[in-house]
Parts: structure tokens; sequence; C-alpha cells
């Protein structure tokens, strides 16, 4: 390899490079690294023709934390804030899927009541991170107004949160056999209080934006995604169950006590950026089900398993455990030589493969289009890099 | 399209502007949600977890409980506590014996901008002597404004204790 070709981005080899005839009088945008909507340090370079856009490739790598690496020389207690920092809107799910490859590969017994801790809390994240992506996602398309009523109710879930695990962002507070605290009555209380708020908050969500003409114009038939395309890119989460798939790893390969809850999975057929804004409407109003169930089935007894271990010493083998996160499927991949540190951490991020379909979905629609493509598929880009 | 679809998507599309309209004027008469900062600051502050600081020792009263066994230290993942240790030899009267060395706690070097604020140092320390403070709004011009001593901040903190009382 010569040092001309190591010189340079991704823009002198992909696009400088191919400046001839064909692409002449192509206009070249950058989206990002620093555009708000991207949502975080992604970069989207963009190959304009007119108004339609001919190539959009997506650059990344400006968030890259070396996750993966780190979890090699961090011990298997160190290692658990890493994973409120992967994806900081769904947290818990990161936290678990992290926390329950390691229970599988030791067999640490969960008490009951520590696995419902878990969903309740889990489902409220869930309900946090789809919030902020119903503000953030309309923010986008140019309505200022719902971010502000989707903060407003935020705040009461990031609350109820802070009660328990004293972090409002970067939780970390499953613990291997449990959780760090125990809820208390107050938390309870407020839980409740917040199911019945968002009850009578979502038809209102419906109203001033559901059901907005103008709204709908932005999202209806835009970015369809065919759900052989999806398969294709392995896409997950509520991109996926736009597109018509109810795969749902919650259902698909359940763990914890989701087989006995009883929810739905939201899929609508259509594969368009209002597909995808539906599921996860739909889902908030599941999760609030699912935590309103799991009060009600919250039994008496240990958050944490009396025998959990202090220091872990998995025995030598590999594990794969997946949970459902806000975006998708989030798995975890741990090999161990039974050390104290894994031998090798392999996290599987579906904001990762959701992102990779976006440059075959944009190419050929409207630069604003692509914006609101962007948005549907929810991307959280610290998962993305790692 | 034709007049009247044109005319209809303009009705449609004012009548959905209306909805959303009735939404916010309704909202704009709630009572406020917000809090205006400084003025003002949330009530739930005390549920929220700070940094890390040496907590009033139960046994020791006018110092932290720590036996400086080293275990926050070693368990940090993100080694932001460092130990320093005085050494002191036990006055034994009895001369006989030899004499003992004990270990004191000089100071505990804490650097909050490495923090991760995930607990581990607080579970793993076997006197409980550290914990999670309530010391939320900090803001510094530079990074090493927040590296601190604990010990010396528990001691500040016994001090103004003492004198308000
Ligand atoms: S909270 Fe975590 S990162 Fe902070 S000092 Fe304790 S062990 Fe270290
Ligand atoms: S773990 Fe506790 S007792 Fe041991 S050195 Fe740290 S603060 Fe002191």
């Amino acid at each position: 390899m010569t040092t001309e070709t190591l010189c340079g981005d991704f823009y002198t080899h992909c696009f400088q490079a191919e400046q001839d005839k064909e692409h002449e009088g192509r206009l070249i945008i950058n989206m990002g690294p620093q555009h708000p909507s991207t949502h975080g340090v992604l970069r989207v370079i963009v190959e304009m023709e007119g108004e339609y856009i001919s190539r959009a490739e997506p650059v990344i790598g400006y968030l890259h934390r070396m996750h993966e690496k780190m979890g090699e020389i961090k011990t298997y207690h160190q290692y658990m804030p890493n994973m409120g920092r992967v994806d900081y809107l769904h947290a818990l799910a990161w936290n678990w899927a992290y926390i329950g490859a390691v229970e599988k590969l030791c067999q640490i017994e969960v008490p009951r009541r520590a696995e419902f801790i878990r969903v309740i809390t889990c489902e409220m994240n869930r309900i946090c991170s789809h919030l902020v992506w119903w503000g953030a996602y309309l923010l986008d398309l140019g309505a200022f107004t719902p971010i502000m009523y989707s903060f407003d109710d935020r705040e009461q879930a990031v609350d109820l949160l802070q009660m328990i695990t004293g972090s409002r962002l970067t939780y970390c507070y499953y613990r291997f056999g449990g959780v760090r605290t125990d809820i208390n009555d107050a938390f309870i209380a407020g839980t409740r209080d917040f199911c019945k708020l968002m009850k009578s908050r979502l038809p209102m969500y419906k109203d001033l934006v559901t059901d907005n003409y103008i709204l709908r114009k932005r999202c209806e038939e835009i970015g369809v995604l065919p759900l052989e395309m999806a398969r294709r890119y392995g896409a997950t989460g509520p991109v996926l169950r736009g597109s018509g798939q109810k795969y749902d790893v919650r259902r698909a390969e359940p763990y914890s006590v989701y087989p006995e809850l009883d929810f739905e999975i939201p899929a609508f057929p259509e594969g368009d950026a209002m597909a995808r804004y539906r599921v996860r409407v739909a889902e908030m109003e599941q999760s609030v089900r699912i935590i309103e169930q799991s009060l009600n089935m919250l039994p008496q007894g240990d958050f944490m398993a009396p025998k959990s271990p202090k220091r872990i010493k998995p025995p030598k083998g590999d594990v794969y455990f997946a949970v459902e996160g806000a975006r998708g499927k989030i798995g975890v991949y741990i090999i161990s030589d039974g050390s104290s540190t894994p031998y090798r951490l392999k996290l599987r991020s579906p904001s990762y493969s959701n992102l990779s379909l976006f440059a075959e979905l944009a190419k050929g629609t409207l630069l604003a289009d692509a914006v609101s493509i962007l948005g549907s598929l929810d991307l959280v880009i610290p998962e993305i890099d790692r | 399209m034709n007049l009247l679809g044109e005319i209809r998507e303009a009705i449609k599309g004012f009548y959905s502007l209306a909805v959303g309209m009735g939404v916010t004027g309704k909202y704009f008469f709630r009572p406020e949600v917000t809090v205006h900062y400084p003025r003002k600051t949330v009530d739930n502050v005390s549920t929220y977890s700070g940094h890390v600081e040496l907590q009033p020792g139960k046994k020791n009263p006018d110092g932290a409980d720590c036996i400086v066994c080293g275990t926050c230290v070693r368990n940090c993942p993100s080694g932001c506590l460092t130990l320093e240790v005085l050494e002191l030899m036990e006055e034994n009267p009895d001369l006989e014996k030899k004499p003992k060395k004990i270990k004191k706690l000089k100071a505990l070097i804490y650097d909050y901008s490495y923090c991760s604020l995930c607990g581990q140092c607080i579970e793993n320390c076997p006197v409980t002597a550290l914990g999670f403070s309530q010391h939320v709004y900090w803001a510094e011009f530079d990074r090493k404004a927040i590296k601190m001593d604990l010990v010396a901040r528990l001691k500040d903190q016994l001090n103004a204790k003492k004198e308000a009382m």
C-alpha cells in the first residue's frame, strides 16, 4: 500500500476518486458530524443530483471508545459502568444484556423479585427512550412543541428511576444476581401514577401529532423498507416491526419473567417512516401494560441473590445473551478463558445494523426525506461506534 | 390533482392544525412544570447519587471508619481513587514486645473527573466508610479543581457541623 492510499478519509477514497464525467456537476454535502439532525456525531456524505440523493454513505467512528477492548482488560465487575454508556437512552437494556450473559455463564440464580424489578425499570427506561426519540424525531421534521411535552413526561419517569438507581441517564443498576437497591413504596406509588399519566398522555400525543396532516405527509410512504431488505441487513426492533415482522426478543428468545406477562408485539406492514413511528408509540402503550402487570405480580423476597459472588471467575466457555432494547436486539457474547477478565467480549448493537440499511434506503429520495428516514431509524451513535 | 382535492386537503390540514392548537392552548394555561435554576432548585436532589465521599464514622466520629484496606482502590474501574497511608509505630509501653505497625488514613485522593459513579467502591468497602454525596450542583472551570482529598473534605464538613451547633 502506498502512502497515497493511506492518506485522506472516506470522502477522498470513495467520492473524490469518482469525480469523472458521470458524476460531474453533482453536489456533495456533509451531513454531520456535527449536524443537529444526526443526533450525535454521525457523518453522512450525500451526493446530490438536484434535490435528489444519488448516493448517501454514513461514515462512522467519530465516537469510538473501545468498549469491547476495555472488556478484555477489566474484571467482570469493573466492566459494568461501561454498559450504561454504550446506549445512553436505553442504558438498562445494555446493563441487562451484560449482566444476563455473565449470569448465564456462571449460572447465578436471580431472585424472582429482582426479575420483576428489572422488568419494571427496563420498561420504564424503554418509555424514556421512546419519548426522547419521539420528541427528537419531530424536532427533525420541524415541530418544536412535541419535545417539550415528551420531556415533561420523561422527567417523571427519570425522577422515579433516579429514586432507586441514583442516576438519571447512565444507569449502572443491575448487579450479578439481582439489582443494587430494592424498590420502595414511594417508587411503586409513583410508578402507578406515571402509568396513569402515560395513559392520559398517549391520546393527547395522537391528537397533537399522529393525526396531524402535515406530519403524515412527511412520514407516510417515505423510506419504504421492504421486509426482505430489513432481513438482509439484520434490522431488528421497531425498524423490523415497522416492516411487518413480529419479531421481539422478549417473545422469540424469552428471558426473565417476560413469558408470564401479557403484552402484544405491535407490528405494521407498511414499512414506511410512519409505520416505524406507530410501532414505537404502540410500544410505549405495551410497556405501560407490562409495568402495571409487574407491579401487581411483584413478589416479596430478596432483591439480590444471597450467594451472589463478590469476585467473578467464570468457567471456561462462551455465552451469548440477547435482550430487546428500544432499538432492537442487544446481544452480548463473552468468551471466558477462566480468568477474572473475559478473553473476548463482543457487543451486538441494533443501531449498527439499522444504520447500514440507510445507504440503500436513502437512494433516490429528497434530502428532506432522508432526514426523516434517518430520524425514523432511531439511531444512537455511541451504540454504533461502541 | 384537481381543485376539489386541493381544497379538501387544505381543509384537512387546517382541521389537524386546529386540533393541535387546541391541545397546546389547553396546556398553555396549565401551571409551569419547569424550575428556574438557580433561583429555585428541584426538590428531589436527596435521591441523587453525587460524587463519592467518606462518611462520618460510627466508631470514629471525628473522622472516617476507613481501615485502609485498599479494596475501593482495587475495585474502581476508572482508577480514580488513591490512598495515602500514614504508617505509625504503635506506642507500646511494654518494651519486650516488638512494636506493631499501624496504618492510618492520611488522604484519600479522589478524581471526580474520572469517576463513573458506579458504586463499586461503596459496595465493596468492608466497613461502609464510603457513600454517595448529595453535592450535585458543582461546576468548575478547571478539571484539576474537582480532584480532591476526601479526608480533608470530611474534616471540613465535620468542622462546619460543629460550628453550626
Ligand atoms: S463510584 Fe466507581 S468509578 Fe467512582 S470512585 Fe467508586 S468505584 Fe471508582
Ligand atoms: S474500601 Fe473502605 S475501608 Fe478499605 S480503603 Fe477503601 S474506604 Fe477504606
